[in-house]
């Protein structure tokens, strides 16, 4: 439970801190850490306005996708203290059930019959179909490394098997995964949340019209995904054995260190042309293939 | 005692369907207005009892029961264990559904149809429930052909039955021509096998296959079931027979009729003795190739019932990826693999056939009530019928395998045997571990992609035509018979241990596997944190949407037009279509689709340019380069032999006294 509470209370601050990396970056002054706890507050300040052509699945989306979003945050580890409820096969749970929450953002944005709200759906549907199976080859190397298949389990024996691979591991997995929070959460160099068009943007434009509450629970839905994926990233790549106090401060820590990495790359690094996308995408699955390839070899299964 | 019991009802279901067979000729006497109450009855008879008998016979450990009843025609002898009452089971549900449903579909045919089609029509329905059920009991050859035959027969009756539009007549030509080349293999299969015993019959092929080579027997069985099931590259009469026929039928057919293929393989795949590994991956490899390219043309298509039919390859690929993995598992020992593979590709025909066949149904409401299959003239449908919407939306989530419905649990099977066998597969294992999760993991995506296109365009935003805004809601007789389906679905999905344990003990049984015990209790209690995670998001979406409803009250809700760039969003024309929705995907899937654009361009010197059509088109690879192009070559071949058709009757008197002088010269030399 305690890793639930981590994982919301660093939420709190991710956003914030990617700004923050931004505006150094680029030399400017910039809004400081709450600023997207404040925007909030705003949101929920105010009424909303909803579209005229929109029916039931527009207004229910926002929630149903909240409510994937933490109920998936459940069978997330902590350190050595397993998730509230851990399964063989968790994963698949936590994969399909993000993916129940998008299939409502996509079909609350085709809800309100706008054109730019398709073309954003189009894409997100298209470059969330192209990820899935890089994750699903990243937990299977990891299943077949460890012979368990929950994160709890997988997460525990990473490092106690005494293998120095699995460094290797730790490494293709956080880039792997880094790279697939950029895709999910619509960052650089997939989708730039900033841009000033709405025929470029990919997530930004399926949300256009939701106002008020709504947009409040897209914002909130957001960070919280981003501290999820950042701390599967810290289950990833810290042994479970150490105490609880060095996890705490190596969980924030990492969380710090991943805002930072979207930050840096939205300042460095432009988004790629829109066709380009599934190329890149698709690379993250060939990654993930090498780190099985490693795996064969290493347990002797591939010799060479 | 209990096996006395399970006899005893076994003898009356037998006798019940004899009188069955008999009673369905009296619908043709029956009055017009009463034909629909009169079968009713028979069906509601029929099923009962077989229910009831699935249920003892199930309840009973999977026992096997036999029963010989001796005829006028001859001895018939009826089998009924576990796995023939699972899928009497399925049968059941969906054609019970199917037919409530049929009530309010088939209304605006009533008056434009005589009484004798009607007769037809609702006589072939029972025979092919009837034969569907045989299908399952009967065990020897020569009886399952001809139940097999009459199964096909009667679909074909079914699906022609608006056979006044000529593309419908001619659909179900093909669909009954490609039915018999199945049934030739099959019929072939049998015959191979009785070459020791004389006896042709599912009974014997165990004594076959442990003498012989198993996995030509095996290919030629799967062959020849696999038409009918619709796996890839025996597809082809998939998409155009669901589309041809009526929506309550073709519910019945995708849901349950290809199901008997799948029945058929899993059948054969008991008898097998040896090459467990050689047909397990010959089976995975078609079935990730009917998965994979199944979704994909399916999200190309734009008539809804063709996209469903395409679904249907798809998600029987999905259950051949079981079948497969399970096998591959049997080989090698792994009785986690197996279990797990059959059990989730066995489930999944359950699953299968609910959803498929509530998305079946609502196709034909939005047919009903639109009059056009066609996605690309609907649009905003949730707002005229908010029911059917709803309906199609559940079946859709259920279908892309997404939590708390009933596809996931399925697919959680397939997948949780995948990842547990990893650590101990061998390298061949390994990789066609990583094949098929990496397969069923895209597939997913497809899917999810293949149905927020179907839902999105079909049922949102505003309607892009005047037929669509002219749908109204189908009636309550057509929406009530959908909500056992639906029950079904989410039943499942929340409450899976439950459904779960007759079906680890069908395959256990089934297929002998020993000490499982440990494995199924791990996996119901995986499956019970599914339904507790599955119960706590229900519940946490039900909060939020009060919380938000609470938190609206209080402060200003306005509506406004939605934006569109400074301007309100344009009209119901400019919306997204379903071909712009497709677009980015058809870029990358081009060279396996061969999508043709069909458009003329607009010249230089053409100053104002006239209205113009564009059409998109999508091929299917497979039916044109395994189908099409054999058949024509051999109707060219045929058309030379043509040349021989004269019409003199001295030319053909000639033709027989040359074979006549043929068989004289052969004979005298010895030749034949």
């Amino acid at each position: 439970m305690s890793g639930f509470i981590l994982i919301l209370f660093a939420a709190l601050f991710f956003p914030g801190l990617i700004v923050r990396v931004k505006s150094i970056a680029s030399g400017r002054k910039g809004p400081d850490l709450f600023q997207p706890l404040r925007d909030v507050r705003v949101l929920l300040r105010k009424g909303s306005v909803i579209g005229t052509t929109t029916g039931i699945i527009f207004r229910i989306a926002p929630s149903v996708s909240m409510a994937s979003v933490i109920c998936a945050l459940l069978v997330l580890p902590f350190g050595n203290m397993p998730a509230p409820v851990s399964f063989g096969g968790d994963f698949i749970f936590f994969t399909y059930l993000l993916a129940l929450g998008r299939f409502f953002t996509i079909i609350g944005a085709l809800d309100t019959g706008s054109s730019f709200e398709g073309m954003g759906a189009n894409r997100e549907a298209f470059f969330s179909m192209l990820v899935e199976p890089a994750f699903f080859i990243l937990m299977a190397a990891f299943a077949m490394f460890t012979g368990y298949t929950s994160f709890s389990e997988i997460f525990r024996a990473f490092y106690i098997s005494g293998n120095h691979f699995a460094l290797i591991y730790s490494i293709i997995g956080f880039y792997i995964l880094v790279q697939i929070a950029l895709v999910e959460n619509s960052r650089v160099p997939v989708d730039d949340p900033n841009t000033h068009l709405e025929l470029t943007m990919i997530h930004e434009v399926m949300i256009l019209d939701y106002s008020g509450f709504d947009k409040a629970l897209i914002n909130i839905a957001s960070w919280l995904k981003f501290a999820m994926y950042g701390s599967l990233i810290f289950n990833v790549v810290v042994p479970s054995g150490w105490n609880i106090a060095l996890h705490i401060f190596l969980f924030l820590g990492i969380q710090t260190l991943f805002a930072s990495i979207v930050g840096l790359v939205e300042s460095f690094r432009a988004r790629n042309k829109m066709n380009k996308n599934p190329k890149f995408i698709l690379t993250l699955s060939a990654i993930g293939i090498i780190a099985f390839i490693v795996i064969l070899i290493m347990t002797e299964k591939l010799s060479i | 005692m209990r096996s006395q019991i399970s006899v005893v009802d076994l003898q009356l279901m037998s006798l019940l369907l004899i009188l069955i067979i008999f009673l369905t000729v009296l619908v043709f006497i029956v009055p017009k207005k009463h034909k629909y109450y009169y079968t009713l009855s028979i069906l509601l008879g029929g099923i009962i009892v077989t229910t009831i008998k699935s249920f003892l016979s199930l309840a009973g450990n999977g026992g096997t029961d036999k029963i010989s009843l001796t005829l006028p025609a001859g001895p018939f002898e009826f089998t009924v264990d576990a796995l023939s009452a699972f899928f009497i089971l399925v049968v059941n549900v969906t054609v019970l559904t199917g037919f409530l449903y049929s009530r309010g579909y088939l209304k605006p045919y009533y008056e434009k149809k005589n009484s004798l089609r009607f007769s037809l029509h609702y006589f072939s329905y029972l025979w092919l429930w009837l034969s569907m059920i045989l299908v399952l009991i009967v065990r020897d050859g020569f009886m399952f052909l001809i139940v097999w035959e009459l199964m096909a027969l009667s679909s074909f009756i079914l699906v022609i039955f608006d056979a006044e539009d000529t593309g419908i007549m001619k659909t179900g030509i093909s669909y009954l021509i490609q039915m018999h080349v199945g049934m030739f293999l099959i019929l072939l299969a049998f015959l191979i096998t009785s070459e020791d015993s004389g006896i042709i019959g599912f009974n014997v092929l165990k004594g076959y296959f442990s003498g012989h080579s198993n996995v030509l027997i095996f290919m030629l069985f799967f062959a020849g079931f696999g038409i009918k099931a619709g796996f890839i590259p025996f597809h082809t009469w998939l998409p155009q027979a669901h589309p041809a026929a009526p929506s309550h039928v073709s519910g019945v057919m995708s849901g349950v009729m290809i199901k008997m293929g799948i029945y058929g393989i899993m059948r054969v795949l008991i008898s097998v003795q040896h090459d467990h590994l050689q047909i397990g991956t010959i089976i995975l490899f078609i079935s990730l190739l009917s998965a994979i390219m199944g979704v994909m043309m399916a999200i190309m298509q734009h008539d809804l019932k063709k996209l469903l039919a395409y679904h249907s390859i798809e998600n029987i690929g999905i259950i051949g990826i079981g079948l497969g993995l399970g096998t591959i598992g049997f080989s090698a020992g792994n009785s986690v693999l197996c279990l797990l593979g059959y059990s989730g590709a066995l489930l999944h025909v359950l699953n299968h056939s609910l959803f498929k066949s509530l998305l079946f149904f609502n196709a034909g409401s939005v047919y009903h009530a639109a009059h056009t299959r066609n996605v690309e003239h609907l649009g905003g449908l949730m707002k005229s019928m908010p029911f059917t919407s709803l309906l199609f939306l559940a079946g859709s989530l259920a279908i892309c395998g997404l939590p708390p419905f009933n596809g996931f649990i399925s697919e959680y099977l397939i997948y949780a045997g995948m990842f547990k066998s990893l650590a101990s597969a061998s390298l061949y294992q390994s990789l066609a571990l990583l094949a098929s999760i990496a397969g069923l993991a895209l597939t997913g995506g497809l899917a999810v992609f293949c149905f927020t296109k179907a839902f999105g365009i079909v049922f949102l935003g505003k309607p892009r035509t005047g037929k669509a805004a002219a749908a109204e809601e189908v009636p309550t007789g057509m929406l009530l018979p959908q909500l056992l389906p639906l029950s079904l679905i989410i039943l499942i999905g929340l409450a899976s241990p439950v459904f779960l344990k007759p079906v680890f003990a069908i395959v256990s049984g089934g297929f002998g596997l020993e000490q499982t015990g440990l494995q199924e209790k791990s996996i119901s209690a995986s499956l019970a944190s599914v339904s507790i995670l599955g119960g706590i998001f229900v519940v946490l979406t039900i909060i939020i949407l009060i919380s938000r409803k609470l938190y609206l009250g209080t402060k200003e809700v306005a509506s406004g037009p939605v934006w569109g760039c400074g301007y309100p969003a344009a009209g119901p024309s400019q919306q997204y279509t379903a071909t712009s929705y497709v677009y980015n995907y058809n870029h990358l899937a081009h060279p396996l689709l061969q999508t043709k654009k069909i458009m003329e361009d607009i010249r230089e010197d053409e100053i104002f340019p006239v209205p113009r059509s564009f059409r998109s088109e999508s091929n299917d690879v497979f039916k044109k380069y395994l189908v099409d192009k054999p058949v024509d070559f051999i109707s060219r071949l045929l058309k030379l032999l043509a040349v021989m058709q004269t019409g003199r009757i001295q030319h053909y008197i000639l033709y027989a006294f040359l074979f006549m002088l043929a068989i004289l010269l052969l004979t005298y030399f010895g030749i034949i």
